[in-house]
């Protein structure tokens, strides 16, 4: 070792000392083989909480009942029964607290997702009453003849 | 001379140590083989019903708005697909926006090659496919992941760790269905994760909840009892892209031959 | 826009979430590593194999080669969303991906240069720092340039005989440790794409040895160039000294000196471009006969969508006219010169069809994605991923080369190695 030859290779064990030094201060202690092994399970454990963590904005139906209860109760007797609340008003979140309001999207794209006939007889979008958005009543707000609580139902 | 020789030696010593403690972490035969599957009471799985899916998009505007993927941007998590099929044997591929506003129209959307109309004599068939995350067993995205910032938990769900991710994007050129994408506000990668925060508290993912027609359900391999689970035992499903050996989780019914 | 939105232009059916993520950055890298390794081969053709005419070159590409080397690191970190996250793949690097083995490789390769060029200069730093110390009235400059080779010399101030071939041996050890390392460090580029099943194109067990064989041609091409260009500024400098020093070699020793050199590698850089096409055309043939399920777009691919960058720039320009050009009897400095410019053009061409060729087409097999590199930038992404920081990562090794040669004689002046 009295040797000048090795210099430089403590050079280099200095610098790999140093990485080893930065990795014990900025990895955090949590960071490890867990569940499926170091393929897949190479990770920081308490990220799995931080999902976990993650606000829930869609509440369904279910939830709109106990303050709207003749709506509710509106649609599950209609054909539309199987479409959430939601799914037109948007995600409930913390309403009323917050949004205070929820939004009623009149808008003819909206309906036409699942109303706008495409030539598709087999499919089961075949199978929906359907019309073509740019002929039928054009320019026109849907829910103004159409109640999409009920569409059986005429609007009043 | 001996005491410099005593103190060069165990200076180095002590240097020495330093490295194969933290080494010893990796190279543990025993984590390294520990195991691929690991068992436990639950594993997630996805069933898809091609047969019940009318491209109503609801689904994926449910996902951006729960997961908070910008609306406006021209990423998702999950799409819906169209297929058409015309009677020259060609098939026609479209997924507007991800079919985040649905399918308005008849016209396929090429993209920059135009809109193309298809007369409605010469279709022979056409159907919408749902697409989302597999969440793989063998998750390639896991595999290449340079830092560890995606991973797979024990319940099967691959997620990233968004203040880990470098944003090299090697995950999102490893999986072979184009499932990732780097989230437009937080600059790292993203992907469909089951709704993990929903689905650990007894929810269903949001897109689930959000198809009218049933098209989607999610379910716990371990549980025999499960709708899901009863469904792959029992009916013939499929999966996507077989041969990539990924072994993916979300199973098909009404998967056929043109589905990319 | 998204990331990638801008320069990606979709045709037919292309996943909604895929866009070009892999752009003039990635293109970059691989072509910046690959003249690092090969500058490094050069120099050590010299130095291990005793290859006594190279001994200029090698001196000169050994300090290239290590100005290209913080270079290498450029395009990673102007690719990267989270570029001050990038210490991480040394922290908690994840070995079962390629991008990992970055962390361990380069540093190796990083140290084992460097240590060599400690070898090969470290008379000169014990020297000059002699030298300067013995000056009784130094400027604040000289004082620095004191301490900077004190330093440099990391306390080893023997230069006898006996010191000086210790050096020597050291110095062939090290270059001979670097050539595997050099070709691992291109491996494993090479094997950052061959590894990618989700990737039609990349897809294949050649693609490390196509990256190792065309980086060593790219790097020995560099070292042609710019040791022709490093010789014509001598010329010129010298003109002007001769007057003053009569001793100094005139432009016809300086030119049979030069055009041997020149002449000696260029054979080897013919040896590596026969390799390097050979293995390109290889894969191309097995996919063709194999025409697996992915052919039909991969065909649309190489043979119409990119026919001209493939065909015409890489192989034509970029293999076949230098082949015509360096096997014609009578090489001259100048043919040579115009040979490696074409060899260079086709090996950063080799780079961009793998890179963006691979995304060239979505991974449905119904579509297609087309790129256009954003020349004058409108925000801080377009000039990351752009000609602007392209050029930048081009410009800079020569930049650090300049401020090397200040530290380092870079140009042997005969008497010393």
């Amino acid at each position: 070792m009295k040797n000048h030859v090795w210099r430089p290779l403590l050079v280099a064990l200095g610098l790999v000392a140093f990485i080893l030094l930065l990795r014990v201060i900025l990895v955090p202690d949590d960071f490890g083989i867990h569940d499926r092994g170091y393929m897949y399970g190479w990770y920081r454990s308490s990220n799995v909480q931080e999902w976990k963590n993650v606000t829930v904005k869609y509440h369904g139906s279910k939830g709109c009942q106990e303050c709207h209860e003749e709506n509710y109760q509106e649609v599950i007797a209609s054909p539309h029964a199987d479409i959430q609340c939601e799914n037109c008003h948007g995600p409930r979140g913390e309403h009323p607290d917050n949004p205070e309001k929820l939004s009623i999207d009149r808008d003819r794209a909206l309906c036409l997702r699942c109303h706008q006939h495409l030539p598709y007889p087999e499919s089961a979008r075949g199978k929906l009453p359907a019309i073509e958005g740019d002929k039928h009543h054009a320019g026109e707000v849907c829910v103004s003849c159409h109640n999409p609580h009920d569409p059986t139902q005429e609007v009043k | 001379m001996k005491r410099r020789d005593f103190c060069k030696k165990s200076l180095l010593l002590a240097g020495g140590l330093v490295l194969p403690l933290s080494a010893l972490e990796l190279f543990n035969p025993a984590r390294l083989l520990a195991e691929r599957s690991v068992p436990g009471d639950s594993r997630w799985i996805f069933l898809v019903d091609t047969h019940k899916c009318t491209g109503c998009g609801f689904c994926v505007k449910a996902c951006k708005l729960e997961n908070e993927v910008p609306y406006d941007a021209n990423v998702t998590r999950t799409w819906v697909e169209r297929y058409v099929v015309t009677k020259d044997g060609n098939t026609h591929i479209d997924s507007p926006k991800g079919a985040r506003d649905g399918f308005l129209t008849a016209q396929i959307d090429n993209n920059h090659a135009g809109m193309k109309t298809i007369p409605e004599d010469e279709i022979s068939k056409a159907f919408f496919v749902p697409k989302l995350c597999n969440q793989c067993d063998n998750p390639p995205c896991v595999q290449v992941c340079p830092v560890g910032a995606t991973y797979q938990t024990a319940d099967g769900v691959s997620l990233v760790d968004r203040k880990w991710c470098i944003g090299c994007g090697y995950c999102i050129m490893g999986c072979p269905y184009g499932v990732r994408f780097f989230h437009p506000v937080h600059h790292v990668a993203e992907k469909c994760n089951f709704c993990y925060h929903r689905i650990t508290q007894g929810l269903k993912s949001a897109c689930v909840d959000a198809c009218p027609f049933g098209a989607r359900m999610i379910g716990n391999l371990r549980d025999p009892n499960d709708p899901v689970t009863q469904v792959i035992m029992t009916q013939r499903v499929n999966v996507l892209k077989e041969e990539y050996g990924t072994k993916p989780q979300v199973f098909y019914l009404g998967l056929t031959r043109e589905v990319k | 826009m998204v990331h990638g939105e801008f320069w990606t232009l979709k045709e037919f059916f292309v996943y909604p979430n895929e866009y070009i993520y892999w752009s003039i950055q990635i293109v970059m890298y691989p072509f910046m590593t690959g003249l690092v390794a090969g500058a490094f081969v050069l120099s050590s053709l010299y130095h291990v194999f005793g290859v006594k005419q190279l001994k200029d070159i090698a001196r000169f590409s050994l300090v290239f080669s290590f100005a290209l080397l913080p270079v290498a690191m450029m395009p990673l970190l102007m690719h990267l969303m989270q570029p001050l996250r990038g210490i991480e793949v040394m922290l908690t690097p994840h070995f079962t991906s390629a991008i990992a083995a970055f962390g361990i490789v380069f540093t190796t390769y990083g140290m084992i240069v460097a240590g060599e060029i400690w070898f090969v200069y470290r008379k000169f730093f014990v020297e000059s720092a002699l030298a300067l110390r013995a000056q009784s009235n130094r400027s604040a400059f000289d004082t620095l340039r004191l301490r900077l080779y004190t330093v440099l010399t990391l306390g080893a101030w023997d230069i006898s005989e006996h010191a000086l071939e210790t050096d020597e041996k050291a110095v062939k050890v090290l270059a001979s440790i670097g050539i595997p390392v050099a070709c691992f460090l291109h491996g494993y580029a090479g094997f950052i794409f061959g590894s990618v099943k989700a990737n039609a194109l990349w897809m294949t067990p050649l693609m490390p040895v196509i990256f190792i064989c065309s980086a060593v041609v790219s790097g020995i091409a560099l070292c042609i160039l710019t040791y022709v260009g490093s010789m014509e500024l001598r010329k010129f400098l010298y003109a002007r000294k001769r007057s003053q020093n009569p001793a100094l070699p005139s432009n016809e020793e300086l030119k049979s000196v030069e055009t041997s050199v020149v002449i000696m590698t260029s054979k080897y850089l013919v040896m590596f471009l026969i390799l390097a096409i050979s293995l390109e055309l290889l894969d191309l043939i097995f996919r063709t006969y194999t025409a697996v399920k992915s052919w039909d777009i991969l065909r649309a691919v190489i043979y119409e969508i990119d026919f001209v960058k493939i065909f015409v720039v890489q192989y034509g320009l970029g293999n076949l006219v230098p082949f015509i050009l360096l096997l014609l009897p009578g090489l001259t400095v100048r043919r040579a010169v115009l040979a490696t410019v074409f060899v260079l053009i086709g090996v950063f061409m080799m780079r961009w069809n793998v890179v963006i060729g691979g995304q060239a087409f979505s991974g449905s097999f119904s579509g297609f994605m087309h790129y256009s590199l954003p020349i004058i930038p409108h925000n801080l992404e377009t000039f990351r991923e752009g000609l602007l920081g392209a050029l930048l990562v081009i410009i800079t090794p020569y930049i650090l080369f300049v401020g090397l040669a200040n530290i380092l004689p870079v140009f042997g002046e005969g008497k010393e190695d």
